[in-house]
Parts: C-alpha cells; sequence; structure tokens
C-alpha cells in the first residue's frame, strides 16, 4: 500500500517537474511546480516527516508560487523563444546525463541486504521543536535574523529613492 | 510505515534535480530558470529527508526546515532583483541580458 502511495506520487512529482520545464506558458509553469510541490509534500509525509509536509505546503505552495505567479503577471513576462544548444550547454548535458545515468544504476543494481529499518522518530510538533529550541536554538536565531535582513533588502532593492538612481 | 527503500528515494530525487538542471540549460526566460532552480533545491531536500528517515533521527528533518527558511528569503531578494532588472532593462530573457558577457 505504502509503496504504491510512493510510486503514485514520485509519477506525478515527475510528470509535474517536466510540465514546468517544457512548458511554453509561464503561468501554466508555475502552477505546475505548484503540483510538483505538493507531491513532494506528499511524499514528505510518507516519510514520516508531517511536520516538514506542512511546512512546504504552507511556504513553498503557499507564499513562494504566490509570489512567482504575482511577478509573473507583473512583469508580463511570456515564455520565450528557445534558441538552439550553443556547444557548452551541450558538453554539460551530456555530462550530467552521464553522472545520472551512473548514479541511477548504481543506486538501482544496489541489492545488498537492506539494514533494519530504525523506528519511525517521534514526528509530532513537540519532537522537532524539542531540537530547534535547545540544540539549534542558534542557527533558529540567525535564521531569523537573515529573514529580516532579506525583507530589508527587498525593501531597498524595489522602492526607488529619489536622487538615489544610480545605486541601481 | 515507510515508502519503497532508500535507493528509491534517493533516484527520484537525482531525477528531479535532473529535471531542473535540464530546466536551467534549455529555458531563456530568467523567472522559469529561477523556478527550475528552486526544483532542484526541493529535490536535494527529498533526499535530506529520507536519509533522516532511514537514520531514524530527526537532525535531517531540522536541516531541511532551516533551508526551506533560507529558499524562502532567496526567493523574495531574487524576484526583487529580477523586478529591478525588468525595470532597467524591459525584459526578463536571458539573451537580452549579456551586458556583462560582452
Amino acid at each position: 500500500m505504502d509503496n504504491l502511495l510512493f510510486n503514485l506520487f514520485a509519477v506525478f512529482t515527475v510528470a509535474c517537474a517536466l510540465g514546468v520545464v517544457f512548458n511554453r506558458n509561464t503561468v501554466a509553469a508555475a502552477l505546475c511546480l505548484l503540483l510538483c510541490l505538493v507531491g513532494v509534500a506528499g511524499l514528505f509525509a510518507l516519510l514520516d516527516a508531517t511536520l516538514l509536509a506542512f511546512v512546504l505546503v504552507f511556504v513553498y505552495a503557499g507564499a513562494v508560487v504566490a509570489l512567482f505567479l504575482f511577478i509573473i503577471m507583473l512583469l508580463d513576462a511570456q515564455g520565450g523563444t528557445r534558441r538552439p544548444f550553443g556547444r557548452m550547454a551541450i558538453a554539460a548535458g551530456v555530462l550530467a546525463a552521464g553522472l545520472l545515468a551512473t548514479g541511477v544504476i548504481l543506486l538501482a543494481g544496489a541489492t545488498g541486504p537492506a539494514a533494519p529499518l530504525p523506528a519511525s522518530p517521534d514526528n509530532t510538533l513537540a519532537a522537532p521543536a524539542q531540537l530547534l529550541f535547545t540544540q539549534y536554538l542558534l542557527p533558529l536565531q540567525v535564521v531569523g535574523f537573515l529573514l529580516l535582513i532579506a525583507m530589508l533588502g527587498v525593501i531597498v532593492l524595489s522602492k526607488r529613492f529619489e536622487g538615489l538612481e544610480d545605486i541601481k | 510505515m515507510i515508502p519503497a527503500s532508500l535507493n528509491a528515494c534517493l533516484v527520484l530525487s537525482a531525477v528531479l534535480f535532473a529535471i531542473g538542471f535540464l530546466g536551467v540549460l534549455v529555458r531563456r526566460n530568467t523567472l522559469i530558470i529561477y523556478m527550475c532552480l528552486e526544483l532542484m533545491l526541493v529535490a536535494s531536500t527529498l533526499a535530506l529527508v529520507a536519509f533522516s528517515r532511514y537514520n531514524g533521527t530527526l537532525d535531517g528533518n531540522v536541516f531541511v526546515f532551516f533551508i526551506l527558511t533560507v529558499a524562502a528569503a532567496e526567493v523574495a531578494v531574487g524576484l526583487a532583483i529580477i523586478v529591478a532588472l525588468f525595470r532597467k532593462r524591459q525584459t526578463v530573457q536571458v539573451e537580452l541580458l549579456n551586458q556583462l558577457k560582452d
């Protein structure tokens, strides 16, 4: 049953990811990204990371994709023409495809005895919170400060200052 | 309850990452390239969550939590830069944004 769900979510996620890449319409690509993130959230839930599944839907599917859509509407930017690939792009593509194929073959071909699966960590809200506010308290504060700095930076970037046009 | 195996999760993560990379290579619209970058980031977090689950610890989950926070900040700043660029150059097509190259 779990395997079936995993395969279902995996196929759904990959299909939506392909939709992001190959959609000519930018808005449709953003909506494909939304569906892809929902698929990944489902996979997180299957991997017993319930909190992260919720956070992914809230932060990514909610805020980030909405921001993308807002900017797409603001700029009215459509898909654009696809140029023939340069030599560098072809080399990079071949290299990346080779690496991916190697990795997939190695991973799929690994047949050693599976390690016994450890018991699921306590995945209620309390356990990650316990970690966040004890062991990872300093990173938590730093990340909060980073969010503040990012907010100020965005305000500076998007506000027009009188007489300071040359800073952009 | 657990899906498939660690290897299946890693293969899926690699495939998602490759699709994102493909998008960065073939697309010419800055916004789509940015979405594909986000896709690559999410693919790597999937691997982290899988490793965390198969080790029976929560530290990987906490790390992904931080990654999501930083990614949110990064998206906001990146999109602000794209908007500022669009104001100045009136385009988001990368082939027209090659002033530094010339």
